[in-house]
């Protein structure tokens, strides 16, 4: 049985048909299909207030908000799909400012001929994560092109969470001396996209790791306030998450390949293709800055979570103006990890 | 990994590290071409330098099938995708090398030409067969490693009598380009490019063998070591080449034994030979006409030769004038001495070739090593 497979255990009748134009042009198809996928699986007080934006309730501290689009090929993929990608990506992206997540909209845009049973798969996928993370989906909009002019299914979501006022967390606060860490291993997400992707089926076991981080940070921040940087390394992998934070930080990073955690299957599959795991997109890890002398207690926190077991300290940052990340090989030899130049896996998430 | 980290292993890098320092004598300098893009690749992603003494160096050869060829035969394929509207299917590296204006497949592709990233010669012919009102051209290129694929093709497409399909060939050979290096006047004469032996190809050697090499070493007395892939397989055959170079000998010598033999897979060979026959001239970038370096189809398959199946018309190519790709593809320059390098030119926006591929010079000084001509600061103060 597969991840979403899983999920669909609680679906009831199936909805038959394909999506056609109707579905967008604001009359009782329209209605019908919000009422009988999007209401009846969401299912929360927010939409049933049945309004066209969602009364929220009152917050004390500041807000975040992050939106992400998601737009994976193929849609159901080992671990995950893109109704629960939609939906822990938002929710990873509100907390690595270090937030909780309250609330999230979805906006669905659909291709003329989609089947709507694999429509009501996916949203029924979507709202399980939803429920099972605690952020209900409480707006949303739905759209449809002509055929050829999508593929499938496109969802947008935005999320919004709160701010304790002790926390500071941002791209730009890493400093020599810092410890980098990341909560698993790298490459799970992408390497499973590709051994599905048509010119490519490879066999493999190993799934993605599509899933929220909220909890995990909320644990993090509670062992170690003082932690300064969270990013989840999705596209472009580690290495564009660690350049990304030198050049926000202006300092260097220097890295031991040794220690970064990879699966044998993601090390091989990347082998076999000639892919370095760390350009590899993730979907529920993170990387985590912080003092060194709170690195330890920080480990510990995560490792003996169940999102982060896996969790390891793979470098230092350190003073370098060029805002280089560099990586000690196994080998004993030192190089750049640089950014991927191009894409290197199309549509991943 | 296994069979895979065994080759990666610290602390055997360091017991071979050790035996170089000890074995190259500090009184002389080493400078070994490493004819491969595979073998610069896997120099700079593990560090190899760094664990070289220094007077070893490494010289970077012209062995990466992008890198090489020629602005004219891309312009070639563009216009194949543009003017003719067939569907380009290339290995994916070939998209973004910048041709004549800096027009690349990738772009031809975002203007609307109808080219396809593949990843084997199957995956083309499988567009052929599902596309058959469409005429459907797989743009070859490689040395030795990537045509026995190409045959195959060739063959099935013969086979299946599959009409749309035809091959753009620019398949080219290792001695050819090595045996032109060495007599170039910078090698040879002006002495410009030092070369004291060098690190035979892996997989080109798998298919032809440590046969072809006998030559060099003895017509021209330098050492040719076969060098695996792997960064321990790269230390090893420098530990046999400074050996070499100490004891005066110029031997064709193997280390990787696991894959190369003498005589190469003549299956392959058979096969390379059934479909290709010799081109009496061919342009490669920074070497410029090299007489029999390449492939073309034979009159038995020319009705797969896209070069006859398409008029093409002859061009005025045009490379930018500071682009130093030509000398780098030679050893007569190194990244670092192009004005362009890393300003104007960096992976996300290549001007020349040799920034493109990942086996080429400028892409693996960039992404990899860049770190040795801009020390942090941290160790500039330490220093």
């Amino acid at each position: 049985m597969t991840a979403t497979d899983q999920r669909l255990a609680t679906s009831s009748a199936p909805v038959r048909g394909a999506v056609d134009m109707t579905h967008g042009a604001g009359g009782r198809a329209m209605a019908d299909l919000i009422r009988d996928v999007f209401q009846k699986h969401f299912n929360n007080d927010y939409l049933a207030q049945g309004n066209d934006g969602a009364l929220l309730g009152k917050v004390h501290g500041r807000l975040v908000m992050a939106t992400d689009a998601h737009v994976v090929s193929p849609l159901f993929f080992p671990g995950g799909d893109i109704g629960a990608l939609a939906v822990h990506g938002t929710i990873n992206d509100v907390a690595m400012m270090g937030a909780r997540p309250l609330w999230l909209s979805a906006s669905f845009i659909l291709e003329e001929g989609f089947s709507l049973a694999a429509l009501e798969k996916i949203v029924v996928s979507m709202a399980l994560a939803a429920r099972e993370a605690g952020v209900p989906v409480v707006t949303g909009d739905t759209k449809v092109v002509e055929k050829g002019k999508g593929d499938g299914v496109f969802i947008s979501t935005t999320g919004i969470g709160v701010l304790a006022d002790e926390t500071d967390v941002s791209g730009s606060n890493a400093r020599p001396g810092n410890a980098i860490i990341v909560s698993g291993t790298m490459g799970d997400h992408g390497v499973a996209i590709l051994s599905k992707r048509e010119n490519l089926d490879f066999e493999t076991e190993i799934t993605s790791d599509s899933q929220p981080l909220h909890n995990l940070v909320a644990a993090m921040l509670a062992a170690a306030p003082g932690v300064r940087v969270m990013r989840d390394p999705t596209r472009g992998g580690l290495s564009a998450t660690l350049n990304e934070i030198a050049q926000q930080s202006k300092a260097g990073m220097v890295i031991r390949e040794a220690d970064v955690p990879v699966k044998p299957e993601v090390a091989a599959a990347c082998e076999l293709l000639g892919l370095d795991p760390l350009n590899i997109a993730n979907e529920g890890k993170l990387v985590a800055i912080c003092e060194a002398a709170d690195a330890q207690v920080l480990l510990a926190v995560m490792q003996a979570h169940p999102k982060g077991r896996d969790a390891a300290v793979i470098g230092e940052v350190i003073a370098d103006r060029h805002a280089l990340v560099r990586m000690q090989t196994r080998l004993g030899g030192m190089r750049v990890v640089d950014w991927i130049a191009g894409e290197q896996l199309p549509r991943i998430c | 990994m296994k069979y895979v980290d065994e080759y990666r292993d610290q602390r055997l890098a360091r017991t071979i590290a050790g035996a170089i320092a000890a074995e190259a004598d500090p009184e002389r300098s080493y400078h070994f071409m490493e004819f491969c893009g595979g073998h610069t690749h896997a120099i700079f992603r593990y560090g190899v330098q760094d664990l070289m003494p220094d007077n070893v160096h490494f010289v970077h050869g012209p062995g990466c099938p992008v890198c090489v060829l020629p602005v004219s035969r891309l312009d070639d394929a563009v216009e194949l995708a543009e003017r003719h509207g067939v569907i380009l299917c290339t290995y994916g590296d070939m998209m973004r090398v910048p041709g004549t204006r800096q027009r690349s497949l990738i772009r031809a592709k975002a203007d609307g030409a109808d080219v396809r990233m593949v990843y084997s010669t199957l995956d083309a012919l499988k567009i052929a067969r599902e596309n058959s009102d469409r005429q459907v051209v797989f743009f070859a290129i490689g040395f030795e490693t990537t045509t026995p694929p190409t045959a195959v093709a060739l063959k099935m497409a013969e086979t299946e009598d599959l009409a749309n399909f035809s091959v753009f060939c620019n398949h080219v050979l290792t001695p050819a380009a090595i045996g032109h290096i060495l007599e170039s006047p910078e090698v040879r004469g002006l002495g410009i490019v030092k070369i004291d032996g060098f690190l035979g190809p892996s997989h080109v050697s798998s298919v032809i063998g440590s046969q072809p090499y006998e030559f060099f070493a003895e017509e021209f007395q330098k050492p040719v070591v076969i060098a695996g892939f792997e960064p321990l397989d790269v230390m090893q055959s420098v530990l046999m080449l400074v050996r070499q170079v100490n004891e005066g000998r110029h031997e064709v010598e193997n280390e990787y034994t696991r894959v190369v033999t003498q005589e190469g897979n003549l299956k392959a060979q058979a096969l390379v030979s059934e479909v290709f026959e010799l081109r009496k001239s061919f342009d490669w970038r920074g070497l410029g006409a090299v007489p029999y370096s390449a492939l073309r189809i034979r009159d038995a398959y020319a009705g797969f030769d896209a070069e006859k199946r398409f008029g093409l018309s002859v061009k005025v190519t045009r490379e930018v004038k500071s682009c130093e790709c030509p000398s780098i593809l030679r050893g007569v320059k190194k990244p670092t001495d192009c004005k362009l390098f890393g300003t104007v030119c960096t992976p996300q926006n290549p001007i020349g070739s040799c920034m493109v591929s990942s086996e080429g010079a400028c892409a693996a000084y960039w992404s990899y090593g860049r770190f040795r001509d801009q020390k942090p600061a941290s160790l500039e103060a330490a220093e």
